[in-house]
C-alpha cells in the first residue's frame, strides 16, 4: 500500500514528523517498507533558462545551448529533440548523480564542444516513463528554484506492507484511523454529504441471485450523472496517483482510483450513454464473454459475480470493469456504481481469470459493507466539483449484511495474554478510536467492532487490539519456569540416532550434503517405477517433479555436477527422508552416501587406489556401529541390493527377513546416464530399521569384561576354494569349528592366477585360538587346526593350499 | 719407569689410539685377555718376594681399575658415534607432506539445528517431528486457515494427488503442522522444539523450493506473550553468541496466532558487514504469536483452560546471518567447496557447556 505523507494528513491532524510517524506505523503492525521523498532525489535539480540552443557542428543530432541556472551562464550540449532557443528546462549541474541512470556528470567534451551539466527528461529524474525529450517547464517558471517545488514532487511517498488481515488499512483513511489511536494525532471529519438529487436515476439497480448466492453481492448502490465535463483532472489528483504509481487517466476515472486509495472504496464509472436498460447484479451465465478494461477478453463462468444491462456482461464484479461501457473524454452521463462484494467469490473469480487488480486485492480482503451509500456521495463531491453536472437520487438494491458480532472482553485476558496489564480507560480510549463500540463496566465489557474489521472475531482479536495500539514495546521479557532443577534430553533415544549416523559418517571423511526431497520423474523411473500419488500436481519444473523414493539418485546427481566442475574425488553422504507413499509412515529416515573417483588420493607415499564396493561397505558398518549394532552382526546378502547397484558387487545388510540397508558399486548404466565415468560405489542405510542397541532397552550397565589370563595363540591357513565360494563361508566354517575356544577368524589374504588352478583362488584366513581355564598341548593345538581343515573342506569344499 | 707404569701407558695409549668397537675390543683383550699385559702383570704376582706382593699387587689393581673405567668411557664414545654416524644417514625429508586424512564436514543446516536444540533443550523443550507429506487438515484447517485462504492456492503449496478418500495431500508449508500432530495426541504441559523440512512454490535469490523451519510451541496454562518474548530474547542471546541484545516484538499476523507478533534483534552494518548485537537497526527473524483459541479447539485442547505460544523461523536465515552465508540457493548445490568451507566438523558437537561453536 504506496500513499503520500501529505495524503495521510488530509485526514490526519498531527505534528508529528515523518520519522515518527513511519515508526509508530510500523510498530501499530503497518509495517514500513519503504519512504522515499524526490524532493530528496531531486535536491540538486534547478529551472533552468535554455538563452541558445546552435546545432552541434559535428554531430548531426546534438545542440550545443546556452542555459541560465540563475546562477552563471554554463555551455551544454544536449541530444533531445525538443531543445530549443527561449525554453525553460530541468538542469543538473556538474557532480550530481542522475537518478534514473546512476551516472554522476563530470565536465566533458561531446564531439569537441564542452558541456558542464545536463538538461534532463522525465524518466532520468523518475519521475515518468518520458523520455522523448527533456521536461518542458511552463514559460513563466522562475529561474534557479529547485524544480521539486515547481513539480510539486514534494510529497515523501510511503509504502507499507498490509498484513491480510488488515484491509481497512488498504485506504488512507483507515491508517489515519490506526495513527490516531495510537496518539498520533486527531482523525479529521469526513465532510458532510451536501449534494441533492436533481432528478431522479433512469437506471435502476436490480439483483438476480438465488437464495443460496445472495450473498454475492448482498448490497450496491449507484446514482447518475448528466452533464459532464470529462477530461484531465486537476494537478493535484494527477500528482496523488502519480506518487503511488498511478496513471491518470480522466478525471471520472481518477476519482474512482482516488477513492480506492483514499477510503479503500473501489467504485466504476459506467458511461451511461452505452447502458441499456437497468442494471443487473447476477452470476455469469456459462460462456458468457466480457471485454475487460485491460482489453483482454474473458469467458466466464456460473461461479462469477457480473454487472449486466440488456445487452449483456458490462463489468466483472469487483474485479474490472468493461472496456465498451467504460468512460471516456466523450463521457457527458454517467453512472457511478459502489457495491459489496463476497470476499472469497471475488478471490476465486480472479484467480481463475487471472486479474490481479485494486478492487480484487481490497473485496477479497473484504471492506467496509456501509461504505455503498457513503462512498457515492464521496465520489459525487468530488465528481461535481471537478467535471460539473448533476447528480440524481441514490438508487440501491439489497440491504447491509446484518453485523451481529459483539464479544466479551474480560480485562483480566490482556495481562492474561500479553504478559502486561493496560489501564481499563486506556483500553477502551483505544478501541473506541479505533471505532469498536464499548458497553459495560466492570472487568467484563460487551464489544462490537465495527463494520470495516471484518477481521475481528473473537476476544483474542480485541486482546490484540489493545496490545498493539498500547504498544508491544510494553511485553516484558520473562524467562520460562525451568520444568527440571537439571536439563532432560531434548531427543530421544531414538531422535539422537540421525546425528549418531551423521557425524559418524562425517567423521569417515564424509561431507554431509541436503539435497532436494523431490527428484526428475524421469531420472526417478531409472531407479524404481514412480508411484503416481508421489508426483508433484504442481512442479516447479520437470527436474523436481516427483517426491524422492530413495536419496541415492539426487547423490549421484551431486557426486556428477562435482566432477563436472572438477572436483574428481568425491565423498558425499546425506542423513534424511525418502517417500514411499503418502502416510505418514510410508517417509523413512535414510543415511545415504556416494563415493567417487580416489578413494585415496594420489601421493608421494603411493598407494592411491579408486573407491570400490568395501569403502562403501566400510562406510555403512560404521553408521550401524554408530546406531550402537554390532557391524558384523547383519548377515550380508549378495543378490538383495536393488537394481541401481551392480548385481555382482554389491550387498544388503540382512537381519532375518529385515534388509536393514545396502551398499556397492553403483550400475554402469545408471552412471553412464549421469555421464560419470569413474568407479562410484554407495549404501544406503535405513535408520528406523536397525535395531536399538540393548542399553536403550534394559539400561546403560554393561555386561562385565572378562579378561582371561592365558596368552591367545593365532594359526594362519591358507585355503584353495571354487571361486563362487564366499569368504564368509570359509570364515563361518573356520569358526564352527570349536566355537569355544576360537575367538576370532579374520581374512587375511586372497589370491587368484599364477600357482592357482583357474577357477580357483586361494583365501587366507587366520584363525585366533583362546584358551580357556588351562593352556593347550601342542596336541590339543593341533587337534584344533585339524578340525578347522575338516570342517571348512567339508563345508566349502576347499583344500589346504600346499 | 717400572713395568706397571709403562703397562700403564701403553695400554691408554692404545685405548686412545682405538677408532672402532672393534679395534676397542682388541684393545681390552690386548691388555685384560689371558694373555693380555696387565694379566700379565698379575701372573707375575706369584714370583714376588712376599713383603712385595701386596704393593704391587695393589698397584696393579689400581691400574686395572683405572683402564675399565676408561674403556667403558671410549666404548661409550665411540657407540655414541656410531649411532649418530646411522642417525645421519637415516635423515628424511620430513618437509613431505604427511598421508592425507580426509576431511568430512556436517551440513550448516544440521549444525544449526544441533544448535537451536540444544538451547531449546534447556529451555525445557523437547524434539517432536512429522511428515513432510501432510493433508490439508494438518497443515491448514486445523490452523485456522479456511479453504479460501490465499496461501492454500496452487501458487504456493506443492499438491499431491489426492488420497483414495480424497483428502488433498500436500508438501508441508512450515512445520505447524506437527503443532497440531502434537496436540492432538497428547495433553498439555507442552513445550516441544520442531525443526524440519518445508516447501513453497517459490525459487528467487531468497527462495528455494525446500527449506528449514524451526517451530517452538507451548502450551499451558499460564505462559503469556512475556514468556514468549524471555524465551526468545534467551534464544537469540545463546544463539548469536553474544551478551547484550534487544529484540522487538512488531504486530504482524498469522492466522494459526492471535496476538501475532514478528520479531526483530538488533544489529548494526560496519563496513558493509553485517553484526548482531545492540546497533541501530533491527532484522527480522521470526513470526510467533499466542496460539489461536480456534487452534486450540480444532486439536481438541480446552482454549478456556489453556492457552501458550508457537513461533517459526527460518534454519538457512538464521545460519546465514550467524556464519555469513551469502546466498540461500547455494545451501542445496552439493558444491563440495561450499560444503566444506562452510561445514562444520563431526566432532563439533554444539552444546551449551562445552561451547555452541568453536
Amino acid at each position: 500500500m504506496k500513499f503520500t505523507l501529505g495524503w495521510l494528513k488530509q485526514h490526519l491532524d498531527t505534528d508529528a514528523d515523518l520519522e515518527r510517524i513511519a515508526s509508530t506505523m510500523t510498530m501499530l503492525g503497518l509495517e514500513v517498507e519503504s519512504i522515499v521523498d524526490p524532493a530528496k532525489n531531486l535536491q540538486p535539480f534547478t529551472v533552468a533558462h535554455v538563452i541558445s540552443a546552435e546545432q552541434h557542428p559535428d554531430a548531426d543530432r546534438l545542440r550545443v545551448c546556452k542555459v541560465d541556472t540563475g546562477k552563471e551562464i554554463l555551455q551544454v550540449v544536449c541530444g533531445a529533440p525538443n531543445a530549443r532557443a527561449g525554453m525553460k528546462g530541468v538542469f543538473a549541474p556538474v557532480g550530481t548523480t542522475i537518478p534514473g541512470t546512476g551516472l554522476l556528470l563530470k565536465p566533458s567534451k561531446i564531439r569537441g564542444q564542452e558541456s558542464n551539466g545536463m538538461l534532463c527528461s522525465a524518466r532520468e529524474l523518475q519521475l515518468g516513463e518520458d523520455h522523448d525529450g527533456i521536461i518542458d517547464l511552463p514559460a513563466d517558471t522562475p529561474v534557479g528554484v529547485p524544480v521539486a517545488d515547481v513539480l510539486g514532487a514534494n510529497d515523501p511517498v510511503i509504502e507499507i506492507k498490509i498484513t491480510p488481515n488488515r484491509g481497512d488499512c488498504l485506504g488512507v483513511r483507515g491508517i489515519a484511523r490506526d495513527l490516531t489511536a495510537a496518539g498520533l494525532g486527531v482523525l479529521k471529519p469526513e465532510p458532510k454529504a451536501e449534494s441533492t438529487a436533481a432528478f431522479k436515476s433512469p437506471i435502476a439497480w436490480r439483483r438476480s441471485f438465488s437464495a443460496e448466492t445472495s450473498d454475492a453481492c448482498p448490497v450496491v448502490a449507484g446514482r447518475y450523472f448528466r452533464g459532464l465535463r470529462n477530461g484531465p483532472s486537476p494537478e493535484w489528483l494527477q500528482n496523488r496517483l502519480k506518487a503511488i504509481g498511478l496513471r491518470p487517466i480522466s478525471a471520472l476515472v481518477d476519482v474512482t482510483n482516488f477513492f480506492t486509495f483514499d477510503l479503500n472504496r473501489p467504485l466504476h464509472v459506467f458511461d451511461a450513454g452505452k447502458i441499456k436498460g437497468d442494471l443487473t447484479m447476477r452470476l455469469a451465465r456459462s460462456g458468457e464473454t466480457v471485454m475487460a478494461l485491460d482489453g483482454r477478453t474473458y469467458e466466464l463462468d456460473g461461479e462469477m459475480t457480473v454487472i449486466a444491462d440488456e445487452q449483456g456482461v458490462q463489468a466483472i464484479g469487483g474485479i474490472m470493469g468493461g472496456e465498451i461501457s467504460g468512460c471516456s473524454d466523450q463521457t457527458t452521463e454517467m453512472f457511478l456504481e459502489a457495491a459489496y462484494f463476497d470476499p472469497i467469490r471475488t478471490a476465486t473469480t480472479g484467480r481463475k481469470l487471472g486479474i490481479q487488480s485494486d478492487a480484487r486485492y481490497r473485496f477479497e480482503r473484504g471492506i467496509d459493507p456501509h461504505s455503498c451509500i457513503s462512498g457515492v456521495e464521496a465520489a459525487t463531491r468530488l465528481i461535481l466539483e471537478l467535471c460539473g453536472g448533476e447528480a440524481s437520487d441514490i438508487v440501491q438494491a439489497g440491504d447491509v449484511p446484518a453485523d451481529d458480532r459483539v464479544y466479551q472482553l474480560r480485562l483480566s485476558r490482556i495481562p492474561g495474554l500479553a504478559g502486561f496489564d493496560v489501564d481499563s480507560g486506556e483500553s477502551k480510549r483505544i478501541l473506541q478510536a479505533l471505532g469498536f463500540d464499548v458497553s459495560g463496566d466492570g472487568s467484563t465489557w460487551q464489544v462490537a467492532p465495527p463494520s470495516w474489521r471484518p477481521d475481528i472475531i473473537g476476544e483474542a482479536d480485541l486482546v490484540e487490539e489493545v496490545v498493539r495500539v498500547h504498544g508491544y514495546d510494553s511485553i516484558p521479557s520473562v524467562p520460562m519456569p525451568r520444568i527440571a532443577a537439571v536439563t532432560t534430553p531434548a531427543r530421544t533415544i531414538q531422535q539422537r540416532r540421525p546425528g549418531h549416523a551423521r557425524r559418524a559418517l562425517a567423521a569417515r571423511g564424509l561431507v554431509e550434503a541436503v539435497t532436494w526431497s523431490f527428484m526428475a520423474g524421469k531420472d526417478a523411473a531409472l531407479f524404481a517405477p514412480v508411484d503416481d500419488a508421489m508426483r508433484l500436481a504442481n512442479p516447479m519444473s520437470a527436474d523436481l517433479d516427483v517426491m524422492r523414493a530413495t536419496i541415492a539418485p539426487n547423490l549421484i546427481d551431486a557426486a556428477a555436477r562435482n566432477i563436472a566442475r572438477g572436483m574428481r574425488d568425491v565423498a558425499l553422504f546425506e542423513v534424511g527422508p525418502q517417500y514411499a507413499g503418502n502416510r505418514p509412515e510410508d517417509q523413512a529416515t535414510v543415511a545415504a552416501g556416494i563415493r567417487s573417483g580416489l578413494a585415496q588420493p594420489r601421493q608421494w607415499t603411493g598407494g592411491h587406489r579408486p573407491v570400490d564396493a568395501f569403502d562403501a561397505k566400510a562406510d555403512i558398518q560404521a553408521a550401524v556401529q554408530a546406531l550402537g549394532m554390532d557391524p558384523e552382526q547383519p548377515q550380508i546378502d549378495a543378490k538383495a541390493a536393488p537394481g541401481w547397484y551392480h548385481p555382482g558387487r554389491s550387498g544388503a545388510l540382512r537381519l532375518g527377513p529385515q534388509i536393514i540397508g545396502w551398499f556397492g558399486e553403483i550400475h554402469p548404466a545408471i552412471l553412464a546416464h549421469y555421464r560419470i565415468e569413474q568407479p562410484t560405489v554407495g549404501f544406503e542405510l535405513f535408520i528406523d530399521r536397525v535395531p536399538m542397541p540393548k542399553q536403550a532397552r534394559s539400561g546403560k550397565a554393561r555386561p562385565p569384561l572378562k579378561l582371561l589370563p592365558l596368552q591367545p595363540i593365532e594359526r594362519d591357513f591358507a585355503f584353495l576354494v571354487a571361486d563362487d565360494v564366499t569368504a564368509d563361508a570359509v570364515v563361518k566354517a573356520a569358526r564352527a569349528a570349536e566355537r569355544s575356544l576360537i575367538s576370532r577368524v579374520a581374512v587375511f589374504d586372497l589370491y587368484a592366477g599364477k600357482g592357482v588352478e583357474p577357477g580357483r583362488k586361494s583365501l587366507a584366513i587366520s584363525v585366533t585360538i583362546q584358551p580357556v581355564g588351562k593352556t593347550l598341548t601342542e596336541a590339543e593345538i593341533e587337534a584344533i587346526a585339524g578340525k578347522i581343515v575338516a570342517n571348512v573342506a567339508k563345508a566349502t569344499g576347499a583344500s589346504l593350499r600346499g | 719407569m717400572d713395568q706397571v707404569e709403562q703397562t700403564r701407558s701403553e695400554a691408554l695409549k692404545a685405548l686412545g689410539e682405538a677408532s672402532s668397537l672393534e679395534a676397542l675390543e682388541n684393545v681390552r683383550v690386548a691388555t685384560l685377555g689371558k694373555k693380555g699385559s696387565l694379566t700379565g702383570l698379575l701372573k707375575q704376582l706369584g714370583t714376588l718376594p712376599v713383603e712385595e706382593r701386596k704393593t704391587f699387587g695393589a698397584k696393579v689393581n689400581v691400574v686395572k681399575a683405572e683402564f675399565e673405567q676408561a674403556i667403558e668411557a671410549r666404548k661409550a664414545s665411540l657407540q655414541g658415534a656410531a649411532l649418530d654416524k646411522k642417525l645421519a644417514e637415516e635423515r628424511i625429508d620430513v618437509t613431505l607432506p604427511a598421508r592425507p586424512q580426509p576431511q568430512g564436514s556436517i551440513h550448516p543446516i544440521s549444525q544449526t539445528i544441533d544448535e537451536i536444540v540444544a538451547i531449546f533443550g534447556d529451555m525445557g523443550f523437547v524434539w517432536a517431528d512429522g511428515p513432510d507429506i501432510e493433508d490439508d487438515w494438518h497443515n491448514f484447517t486445523a490452523l485456522n486457515i479456511p479453504p479460501e485462504h490465499p496461501a492454500r492456492q496452487m501458487h504456493d503449496t506443492f499438491y499431491l494427488p489426492p488420497r483414495a478418500d480424497g483428502t488433498p495431500m500436500l508438501l508441508r508449508t512450515h512445520t505447524s503442522p506437527v503443532q497440531v500432530r502434537t496436540m492432538v495426541g497428547q495433553k498439555p504441559p507442552i513445550r516441544i522444539i520442531v525443526p524440519g523440512r518445508t516447501f513453497r512454490m517459490d525459487s528467487d535469490i531468497t527462495h528455494t523450493p525446500m527449506f528449514h523451519q524451526v517451530e517452538g510451541l507451548v502450551i499451558d496454562e499460564a505462559s503469556h506473550m512475556g514468556h514468549l518474548k524471555g524465551c526468545l530474547q534467551e534464544f537469540a542471546k545463546a544463539y548469536f553468541e553474544v551478551s547484550e541484545l534487544p529484540i522487538r516484538f512488531r504486530p504482524s499476523y498469522f492466522p494459526f496466532t492471535e496476538p501475532s507478533a514478528e520479531v526483530d534483534i538488533g544489529c548494526s552494518w560496519q563496513n558493509g558487514e553485517l553484526r548482531i548485537g545492540a546497533g541501530e537497526s533491527w532484522l527480522e527473524i521470526l513470526g510467533c504469536g499466542m496460539v489461536h483459541p480456534k487452534v486450540l479447539e480444532y486439536c481438541g485442547v480446552d482454549s478456556t483452560r489453556y492457552q501458550g505460544f508457537a513461533f517459526g523461523m527460518g534454519i538457512e536465515r538464521i545460519a546465514m546471518l550467524k556464519y555469513g552465508i551469502p546466498d540461500l540457493r547455494t545451501f542445496f548445490e552439493s558444491d563440495l567447496r561450499w560444503l566444506r568451507h562452510y561445514g562444520f566438523g563431526a566432532l563439533d558437537v554444539p552444546s551449551l557447556t562445552g561451547g555452541l561453536s568453536r
